[in-house]
């Protein structure tokens, strides 16, 4: 009846674990608590749940993606912590069935569910408003992607106290991934979340793909978009181009594991390596489609606060493209140890220097950006100038490891380790914190504490230092990777030193946390009025914070780069015309449902539940129907309606 | 600090090689990092002083908010990582030929085979030409080529001796090749860089590099060892078993290596046995 599933699936046996889960279940028990209290049920659902409006969808990624940087920094501490004690016969307190979990889970949720979420959440709050849109080009399937991103992260969760995680590494490889060597249910699991959020995910390329191309303003060539709308084309081309490949090499793992074949196995024709190469096939075109936008929110918010230009806008657009393209051509360097051989390694590699040019152009246009400005110091801009910073060293230390014969001694040491949190810690979190600071004011209307926004900054990049510098040392003295124990005396310090730089980071994590709540309570201080509280250069400024759920009253005519910026300069800015009837989709609970089906589907299959399965997959066909026969999909906010909202929202404007 | 903590006799792996092979990668490591600082120290440096020099507080520095492109700066910042990168690619290029993992170190010297086979979660070592095998533990002569087959019978692992250089995977149902050698006698820790599962962390060996008489002593000493590698031996051993101590055994079927690789691709007969021997050891 219920597959695989019995009462020893839950680790009665293992405190930390059970801990963890009740916990989590107690912060989701006081949630419920307090809308019922409350009674902010209808009002969770019409306005947010439901809802198909871009900027509540890219909110909820982000709060989705906050939760889980909870989540998976919560794995980060432990692991730092278990090495800083497990050394010269100490078993540290996290046996390896347990830590090898941990780590896996780290990855997989640091990249699935923190990193992808608060990229997508971001594309979604600013796109549109950059380009000048209403709303993205298909409002349901945007919030199709964000319930199917939910259900994984779901599914990945249960994983915590409802059986196990994989143990394999947040790859996942064979044949160690396979029946044969992970009987459990972890690599089931670790299947299932990744393939429901993973199509959650391509449909947002697609959907991003088709908002930028199709729903630009008039006059918005595409060589007037803002940098950031480029970098979320690009990002967008790639998952398009990059996630099917991951589904794929999931799905003949699935037949691996649930049908007996013999795709990546050692034996009966199977070949292990050809899953390395497809997973990272999509695997390097994943770190560009996360860092790509950050570097695009990097180029927002330098040229803003310089108060000037940005430096080099069409190189920094080629500069984009080509790491694009160049990002497909290089992923045999993630295993130059496999013996190709010297001419494919030597390809791959130099392929991979290559890249280096491009985003050495972008450092050099963020630098000369700065140059001959009035440089001014928010929150935002201190992320940008710690990550100009950080992310040359990064990006050092990767051009050195994609020298092979320098990969032959680094190659999974704790060196790659710190290499690959370096450029993305020091890119991509540090970006997705400068926009989360810098957009949330656009967003909700208020701005975000500066004092506690300093300080979460300097305990992040003070911490980063402090966890990373050790583990490129330690890589060095010939550490790996994923040791759950170890003997050498001379690595300790170093894993002391590591671990205290994770509680900095922890308490740049709490500060942030502060920050928010603390902004929050004090929102009316910090009320944004104008709707332009940076001087911005952008559309995004040119309208209300929190902008009306149709974005643009009247939908701006661009003349150029920086349209806000001109718009200003011209003293055009703001002015309607006159009220024209909107159209605007409804909302729809169909994503929420066909996303809570996905959820079942996934849980059973991880269970071998088979009717429970067909249910799943049975609701999930049946709403798609059902929704496709629904008439009303859309109506027509009156002319009068957008004129008395308008008052509402922009006490000033007018 | 780095000079006073290698004072104090610390294993710095590595950075510290004992080997041709390891002292070639570790100055191709040295040499791309300085080519590497000659513009990634520039940038670092510069984003302080332009920061510093244009705050909005310094009124007297020159502000020009439409200056967004230059011929000067645009022609460095694209030559410069250019000229960088090029010499790089030339360095990559021929130092991914040169040291190939698979390619024999050139020597008059008579290299030593030894035959690798990855297990959970150990090392099984075969010496061909001595007719036996060791778990765990490998010695061979200073000065001499080291010519290693390896594969896996079990999941991937990856062959690293840290301070002899370059590392390997070991790959069941395929077989890669590495060749090192030390210059310097001592005893190199040696592991599985891959993760492998949960006796990965104690999936280590020790490789004792010695002059040609003491390399002589081991082998005798491998070869009075009481138990001799057969079949059921064999099939014993590779159950996943975590820690497993060093193991000598006197002698071995020289094709040991050949049969192992070609059982794991294949499956069915002794692959099947094995097969339900893993299966049974599996929680």
């Amino acid at each position: 009846m219920l597959g695989k599933l019995t009462l020893d699936a839950l680790p009665l046996d293992q405190p930390v674990i059970m801990g963890a889960f009740g916990f989590m279940g107690l912060i989701a028990l006081s949630v419920v608590a307090m809308l019922t209290y409350l009674g902010r049920w209808k009002w969770l659902w019409t306005e947010w749940l439901t809802s198909v409006d871009h900027k509540k969808i890219g909110m909820m990624y982000i709060i989705l993606a906050l939760v889980m940087l909870l989540r998976g920094f919560s794995d980060a501490i432990m692991m730092r912590m278990q090495l800083a004690l497990a050394h010269g016969g100490a078993a540290g307190y996290l046996p390896p069935e347990h830590y090898d979990q941990i780590f896996s889970a780290h990855g997989a949720i640091m990249i699935f569910f923190m990193a992808m979420p608060f990229v997508i959440g971001l594309i979604n709050i600013v796109v549109p408003l950059q380009i000048g849109a209403r709303d993205v080009a298909f409002p349901f399937l945007n919030s199709l992607s964000f319930w199917l991103t939910v259900a994984g992260f779901g599914l990945i969760n249960v994983s915590l106290g409802i059986g196990e995680f994989a143990r394999t590494g947040w790859l996942a490889y064979p044949p160690l991934s396979e029946l044969d060597y992970s009987p459990g249910v972890g690599v089931d699991y670790y299947i299932w979340s990744l393939q429901i959020s993973g199509v959650g995910t391509t449909l947002s390329g697609v959907n991003f793909i088709a908002t930028i191309l199709r729903n630009r303003a008039p006059g918005m060539t595409l060589m007037r978009m803002p940098v950031f709308t480029w970098t979320a084309l690009c990002s967008s081309i790639l998952i398009a181009a990059a996630f099917p490949i991951l589904t794929v090499s999931l799905a003949l793992l699935s037949l691996d594991r649930y049908l007996g074949m013999h795709f990546f196995t050692n034996d009966l024709g199977g070949n292990p390596m050809m899953y390395v190469n497809l997973i990272w096939v999509w695997g390097h075109p994943e770190v560009y489609i996360l860092v790509l936008p950050a570097f695009g929110i990097f180029s927002e918010v330098v040229a803003t606060f310089s108060g000037k230009r940005l430096f080099g806008y069409t190189p920094m657009v080629i500069a984009t493209m080509a790491i694009a393209v160049l990002s497909f051509l290089v992923w045999l360097h993630h295993f130059f140890t496999m013996g190709a051989g010297g001419d494919v390694n030597g390809f791959f590699g130099v392929a991979t220097m290559i890249i280096a040019i491009p985003t050495g152009v972008k450092v050099f246009n963020w630098l000369f950006t700065m140059y001959r400005g009035r440089v001014r110091f928010p929150v935002p801009m201190l992320w940008a100038i710690g990550f100009m910073i950080t992310f040359v060293i990064g990006g050092m230390t990767g051009v050195l490891l994609a020298v092979p014969p320098a990969d032959f001694v680094l190659h999974n040491s704790l060196f790659l380790v710190a290499h690959f949190h370096n450029t993305i810690i020091g890119g991509v979190v540090f970006g997705l914190l400068a926009g989360f600071n810098y957009w949330f004011p656009k967003a909700l209307g208020f701005r975000l504490n500066e004092t506690l926004g300093r300080c979460a900054f300097w305990c992040w990049l003070v911490g980063f230092y402090l966890a990373f510098v050790p583990l490129y040392i330690v890589g060095l003295m010939g550490m790996t990777r994923r040791l759950n124990h170890y003997d050498n005396p001379d690595w300790h310090p170093f894993m002391i030193v590591a671990a205290v730089g994770a509680v900095v980071i922890l308490c740049g994590i709490v500060f942030q946390l502060v920050q928010l709540v603390v902004s929050i309570v004090q929102r009316e201080k910090t009320r944004d009025l104008t709707g332009d509280p940076w001087n911005g250069r952008t559309l995004e400024w040119a309208i209300p914070s929190p902008p009306p759920a149709y974005n643009f009253t009247e939908i701006p005519i661009v003349t150029g780069r920086d349209a806000f910026w001109e718009m200003k300069r011209a003293g055009v800015a703001r002015q309607i015309v006159r009220f024209q009837r909107i159209h605007m989709p409804r909302n729809t609970s169909a994503g929420l449902v066909i996303g809570g089906f996905s959820l079942v589907l996934g849980f059973a299959l991880v269970w071998h539940i088979w009717w429970m399965a067909a249910a799943g997959a049975v609701g999930i066909l049946a709403s798609v129907i059902a929704y496709s026969f629904k008439l009303n999909k859309e109506y027509f906010l009156s002319a009068l309606d957008v004129e008395r909202s308008e008052k509402l929202l922009s006490p000033v404007a007018g | 600090m780095a000079a006073t903590l290698l004072l104090g006799g610390c294993n710095w792996g590595v950075l510290d090689p004992q080997g041709p092979i390891g002292q070639d990668e570790l100055s191709l490591i040295v040499q791309s990092t300085q080519l590497m600082l000659i513009i990634v120290a520039p940038v670092i440096v510069l984003v302080g002083v332009f920061a510093w020099k244009y705050r909005a507080s310094n009124t007297r520095a020159k502000y020009m908010p439409d200056w967004e492109r230059s011929t000067a700066v645009a022609a460095v910042m694209v030559l410069a990582p250019v000229v960088i990168v090029s010499v790089l690619a030339v360095m990559t290029w021929q130092t991914s030929h040169r040291l190939d993992p698979f390619k024999p170190i050139e020597s008059a010297a008579k290299p030593v085979a030894i035959d690798v086979v990855a297990l959970d979660w150990k090392w099984l070592f075969i010496y061909p030409q001595e007719r036996v095998a060791t778990v765990n533990e490998i010695a061979f002569p200073t000065d001499v080529p080291v010519n290693f087959r390896i594969t896996s019978a079990s999941v991937m692992n990856s062959f690293f001796i840290p301070q002899l250089g370059s590392q390997i995977y070991a790959m069941g149902g395929m077989q890669t090749k590495l060749s090192l050698m030390a210059s310097r006698a001592g005893s190199y820790p040696g592991f599985s860089a891959n993760y492998s599962g949960a006796g990965f962390s104690d999936m280590k060996f020790q490789a004792i590099a010695s002059h040609q008489p003491s390399y002589e002593r081991w082998i005798a000493k491998v070869k009075a060892a009481p138990q001799a590698l057969n079949d059921g031996v064999y099939v014993a051993l590779a159950k996943p078993s975590e820690k497993h101590p060093v193991e000598y055994f006197s002698s071995v079927a020289p094709d040991l290596f050949d049969q192992i690789l070609h059982d794991t691709k294949r499956a069915p007969a002794t692959a099947a046995m094995l097969g339900d021997v893993c299966v049974a050891n599996k929680e």
